[in-house]
């Protein structure tokens, strides 16, 4: 486990700087909508948006495309975890 | 013969200082258990007062005022500056290294942080005792909108807890980092000794949950402060959403505290009984399961509180579900006891009880989970006898029999046998007595917290607290044997109880380096026909 | 297995990732808070949306995500060798730290000048559900803004190691690191930005 997380992969400038333009027109888009009258979606579709974002942030930014297994699985539970602390508080607030 | 050069000596550096800024984790581990345990003391003499106020009804030594601020200290103090440093960050620091067959955990400069940023915020604690309104006397789960209102130092023993809150969470990110990283050639995940496992399901409960308690305590103070008005009724707020958050992470926290200490019984039990343990992958597969389920059932606080009722269903439902890992690991160690050969000295003792005692205070639990019973005993006496099986019963007892398992390690000697076995008799039966009168009282209907109470409690009450009694006199034997012991008792080899695991290899006490070389793991942790070897 | 001595780069790496999944659920408790909030709030939580400043918030989201791109460019630049433009892109990273938290101050210095404030009486007297929208607005934005200046601080003492070469191609876990947590700064604030300011 310890020899496959050892090198290092470089990501060059023109990488980055397309995955920034992605974010900057992701976020052109979310302002955009947001003028949109879709009633209760548009909080969806922003949120959909923004993990978008994040994930981009996440794989290229982050480098967590290029890392090893074992930190996907761990930002998977950590993720899981809380959407598991959000969702499971809502069984009491909807039914309430 | 004793080893003349360890950790003790063999860096030259022995003065306070090379104590207290040390990094080696043997070091740490020895600065955590001595913290922890004075604070159990405090907490301790707390619990006896408490005891004594309610031996009879009406005023006894104390007014109600003092009585609120005692409960509420006890269960500050037990709960974050106790149990929940103590198992990882003293037999954690101390073991947990050696048995992966690492020099160090992977951040040592980090540990000792986490120790002092501990020691900060039990300073901060007791200085909120003394200032301000007085000591807070919310109960230590810091219920809005009491604590909103309460001219007592509420903010200030929320900050303490908030900053060892911190140290917690260091702890976890070292010890997972540790075990994933830091395990010797030939140590694989199947190998790791069960006290690791548990370890490391405790770390990752420790990461994850407790952020959360972060942000509720951060709001509890902005609540005071800025005026936010979020659990506040009157301006939109909802008071369920701060036991929500308050919940999410103390009922995990109930497996920060009781894991590591299944994991030290799990230890335990197959060294004294001369058998591998019974069922390896399900113990170490039913710690991560502790650890999943038990973030799922945090609603079950909050039966009598106005939550929805399918939150009520699901949440009772969830809670049944964290009874089969925590079987899983009960029926594997009676298994494992089973044809063993068995010797009954002073860490197995405490081991065999806690077997029993935890079993009582988990099948309680699981009347408080059924959200139908416990619409009656929920906030009574009977849930105090209830956690008290499952911490004190379970989790303390375990720290007992880790104490007289593995301080002799770190000593090079070791206590009196038949001391410790009076004491853990005292301690035995002072426990039932005082913790089970309390269940009783519980069904007959007498509220936890009260400061006063119907004339019909009075005889079990009296009850309770002379078992109190005779179970600090229990404690109190213990200490005084245990330390005498280590001081001045009879010297230990390598491995005094025959251990398979990998600190039994090394010298007692080791020194600062642990493994002359790197050990290369050949065997299993229980293997006992090569025990003391690597 | 590695000697004590010698760094361990993925392990600190692994560290790290562990302290920002601690991060990640401090600010989850608060978004906790919001999604409930909303969900009994809608129309109070549209209608406090409103008095948002959506250009502040556009603004400042450029603005951060720029400060993300050119953090990951310094990690490029440092395992290239390249130290001269490491430290350049790190202080281009500070740089836009700066910007972000001038902006916050002037967006505040307004909201709080037109009455926009925690138990402000403004507040007091309208609708619950709008006193608890800016209650949130501003514990989860003050929380993130005490993360961009630990962040920035991170990045400053990165830099100024880098600029004294005790960070280098052989050995820049530090950099790395100081660059995760701050992209987990912008990663927050990609999520505050629809929630809060987008919410009309």
């Amino acid at each position: 486990m310890a020899a496959a997380q050892g090198e290092h992969q470089v990501i060059g400038y023109g990488k980055l700087t397309s995955v920034w333009l992605c974010l900057l027109a992701l976020t052109a888009l979310t302002v955009w909508l947001s003028r949109l009258d879709l009633g209760i979606s548009r909080i969806w579709g922003s949120l959909a948006i923004a993990s978008v974002k994040g994930g981009l942030v996440i794989a290229f930014f982050m480098h967590l495309r290029y890392e090893g297994r074992l930190l996907r699985w761990l930002l998977f539970v950590a993720l899981v975890t809380l959407a598991i602390f959000i969702g499971f508080t809502f069984f009491d607030v909807l039914y309430r | 013969m004793m080893p003349t050069r360890s950790f003790w000596n063999d860096t030259g550096r022995t003065g306070i200082a090379a104590w207290l800024f040390s990094t080696d984790h043997k070091r740490i581990g020895l600065l955590y258990f001595y913290t922890a345990l004075a604070f159990f003391l405090v907490g301790m003499t707390l619990g006896g007062l408490m005891r004594i106020e309610l031996m009879a009804p009406g005023r006894t030594i104390m007014g109600p005022q003092t009585y609120n601020a005692l409960f509420t200290v006890h269960g500050v103090v037990m709960i974050f500056l106790f149990i929940i440093p103590a198992f990882p960050g003293a037999f954690g620091n101390l073991v947990m290294p050696i048995q992966i067959g690492a020099r160090d955990v992977a951040f040592p400069r980090l540990n000792l942080f986490s120790w002092w940023l501990y020691v900060i915020g039990a300073a901060v604690v007791i200085t909120s005792l003394f200032t301000g309104g007085g000591p807070p006397d919310t109960g230590w789960t810091f219920y809005v909108p009491f604590s909103e209102r309460t001219g007592t130092n509420v903010s200030l023993a929320v900050f303490g807890v908030f900053i060892v809150g911190f140290s917690s969470i260091l702890t976890g990110i070292n010890f997972v980092t540790t075990i994933h990283r830091l395990r010797a050639e030939g140590m694989r995940w199947g190998r790791l000794p069960l006290f690791v496992w548990s370890l490391y399901a405790t770390a990752w409960v420790q990461i994850l949950a407790t952020p959360i308690l972060g942000v509720t305590l951060a709001l509890i103070i902005a609540e005071r402060l800025l005026g936010t008005g979020l659990f506040d009724p009157t301006r939109g707020g909802d008071p369920l959403m701060y036991q929500h958050l308050f919940w999410i992470y103390s009922h995990p926290a109930v497996y920060i505290m009781i894991l590591p200490a299944m994991g030290a019984i799990t230890e335990i039990i197959p060294v004294f009984s001369r058998k591998p343990i019974f069922g390896y992958k399900m113990i170490a597969f039913s710690s991560l399961a502790i650890a999943s389920a038990g973030s799922l059932v945090w609603g079950h606080h909050m039966f009598t509180s106005g939550m929805s009722d399918r939150a009520i269903l699901i949440f009772s439902f969830l809670t049944f579900v964290v009874a089969i890992p925590s079987a899983i690991k009960v029926f594997n160690w009676v298994s494992t006891l089973y044809k063993g050969s068995i010797s009954l000295e002073a860490p197995m003792l405490f081991a065999l009880s806690f077997i029993l005692l935890f079993s009582i205070g988990g099948l309680s639990g699981l009347i408080l989970g059924a959200a139908a019973t416990d619409i009656h005993v929920h906030d009574t006496q009977f849930v105090v006898g209830h956690f008290h099986y499952v911490m004190f019963g379970g989790a303390a007892f375990a720290f007992f029999g880790a104490m007289h398992y593995w301080l002799p390690k770190f000593y090079g000697r070791r206590y009196a046998e038949k001391p410790a076995t009076v004491a853990w008799a005292l301690m035995f039966v002072g426990f039932n007595i005082t913790y089970f009168s309390m269940m009783l009282l519980g069904i007959k209907g007498m509220p936890r917290r009260y400061y006063d109470y119907l004339p019909e409690f009075a005889p079990l009450n009296l009850t309770s607290t002379i078992g109190s009694w005779i179970l600090i006199s229990g404690i109190l034997l213990l200490l005084v044997n245990l330390f005498r012991g280590l001081r001045k008792g009879e010297v230990v080899g390598a491995n005094p109880w025959g251990g398979a695991t990998l600190e039994w290899t090394i010298p007692s006490p080791p020194p600062t380096e642990n493994f002359e070389q790197e050990p290369v793991v050949t065997h299993g942790p229980y293997d006992f026909s090569k025990a003391g070897m690597p | 297995m590695t000697t004590p001595h010698h760094q361990d780069q993925a392990g600190a790496k692994l560290g790290m990732w562990l302290f920002l999944f601690t991060e990640m659920i401090l600010f989850g408790g608060l978004f906790l808070l919001y999604g409930v909030y909303l969900a009994r709030y809608p129309h109070e939580f549209a209608q406090a949306g409103q008095e948002m400043h959506v250009v502040f918030g556009t603004v400042n989201t450029v603005v951060l995500i720029t400060s993300s791109l050119l953090a990951a460019m310094a990690v490029t630049a440092i395992q290239r060798d390249d130290c001269r433009n490491a430290v350049l892109f790190l202080l281009g990273t500070i740089g836009c730290a700066v910007v972000f938290l001038v902006n916050k101050f002037f967006e505040w210095s307004s909201e709080i000048g037109r009455g926009i404030y925690p138990n402000s009486p403004t507040l007091a007297a309208g609708p619950p559900g709008e006193s608890v929208f800016f209650s949130l607005y501003y514990l989860t934005v003050g929380l993130h803004g005490l993360h961009v200046l630990l962040g920035a601080t991170v990045l400053g003492v990165v830099a100024l190691r880098a600029q004294k070469r005790t960070i280098h191609a052989g050995h820049y876990v530090l950099l790395e690191n100081g660059v995760l947590y701050w992209h987990l700064v912008d990663l927050i604030w990609i999520f505050i930005f629809p929630l809060y300011y987008l919410l009309l």
